[in-house]
């Protein structure tokens, strides 16, 4: 039987062997599995902002990429992964409306995007695949066993990367 | 001490309501007027909701929605997001052009004319604010989506993230030729425009 782990907004998981990961509706909130493909282990974060830097009184370090792959990371070496074979994919960072200002805080998808490929750069972990950007919703499922990730879109229909 | 969204006093509290009130009237006037029908509002629903809480208003997290999006300037900044079920979306866009919509995705047109709609009901908000405090108050033209709950309201919540796990949210039940009708005002001033809010309405802010 599989079994299913859900991960809401501003939160991070860890599953193993026939577990499946899952994220529901990502949108501007980028999705990062990091998984140790040889032992099935893999854990996927949830973030919504780019960067913990911005804020003074950061109460909720789930929230932010930079902070919530340093606990992650720390919780995947606790459940013994091999540091060196560690593998990522991500998906979502879409900019669900195009309201055209200066203001480029509202394009926080693509910061989102930026700021977690750098975070995976410095923890020297290569990103395998990618769906990201666009201006639309993704439902993300991983397989623990398999290291699959199923992305699901509403009028895009499914594919796996 | 700066205004702070998490630790609203009693009276910045009934001020929000107050604004919500008003401007939900206005929204469901300037609505009655576009498709000459007359509308009915049951009294707003006025909360301080957890970001992470808002999506378990809907069935689930792909529940697909319509949000309509603008965003303002001028004395205060800030946004707003109108948020329908597709439901309702579709029956408002049924009254404006006769046919129902089919299937997930809007034409053009449809787009279009719930992008109107949001707009119209958007502007009637903050012109209630604007006449209320005597501040000006200019609005941007709104972009639409629809897709699943919870991506649509990762704008919000990543947009008030930095400054607050909650949001204000404006729950409207409308009754139009007997279809009911629910959307959701997500009103995001930034918080140095709640400061400005609150003082041209005289209240004291926190602290």
């Amino acid at each position: 039987m599989d079994n299913n782990i859900k991960i809401g907004m501003a939160d991070y998981k860890i599953g193993t062997q026939s577990d499946v990961l899952i994220t529901l509706g990502l949108g501007s909130c980028i999705g990062i599995i990091i998984y140790d493909e040889i032992r099935n282990i893999a854990g996927m974060a949830h973030i919504m902002l780019p960067s913990s830097n911005e804020i003074k009184n950061n109460s909720n370090k789930l929230k932010f990429a930079d902070t919530c792959l340093d606990l992650m990371m720390k919780d995947l070496e606790a459940h013994k992964v091999n540091r060196r074979s560690l593998k990522a994919k991500i998906a979502g960072g879409a900019q669900m409306f195009s309201v055209s200002l200066n203001n480029q805080s509202l394009n926080i998808g693509s910061r989102n995007a930026s700021a977690v490929k750098e975070k995976l750069k410095s923890l020297n972990i290569p990103i395998i695949s990618e769906d990201i950007l666009g201006n639309y919703g993704r439902t993300i499922k991983f397989s623990c066993d398999t290291n699959q990730l199923h992305i699901k879109s509403i009028g895009k229909g499914e594919h796996i990367i | 001490m700066g205004f702070d969204i998490n630790n609203l006093n009693a009276l910045s509290l009934d001020v929000l309501k107050e604004i919500g009130n008003i401007g939900s009237g206005n929204a469901a006037t300037a609505l009655s007027k576009m498709i000459n029908k007359s509308v009915d509002m049951e009294v707003p629903n006025i909360e301080i909701v957890d970001t992470d809480k808002v999506v378990e208003l809907f069935d689930n997290e792909e529940e697909i929605t319509v949000g309509v999006y603008i965003n303002f300037n001028g004395d205060i900044n800030g946004t707003i997001l109108t948020l329908l079920d597709k439901n309702s979306s579709d029956n408002l866009v049924a009254l404006l052009i006769g046919s129902k919509p089919e299937g997930n995705i809007y034409s053009e047109m449809e787009s279009s004319v719930i992008q109107e709609l949001g707009n119209i009901m958007s502007s009637g908000y903050v012109n209630s604010i604007s006449l209320l405090t005597s501040l000006d108050i200019n609005i941007s033209v709104p972009s639409v989506n629809i897709d699943m709950v919870s991506s649509i309201l990762s704008v919000p919540a990543a947009e008030y993230g930095l400054e607050s796990d909650k949001l204000i949210l404006i729950e409207n039940k409308l009754d139009i030729d007997k279809e009911k009708i629910k959307f959701y005002f997500f009103f995001m001033p930034d918080l140095t425009s709640f400061e400005t809010l609150f003082k041209s309405l005289g209240v004291p802010t926190n602290g």
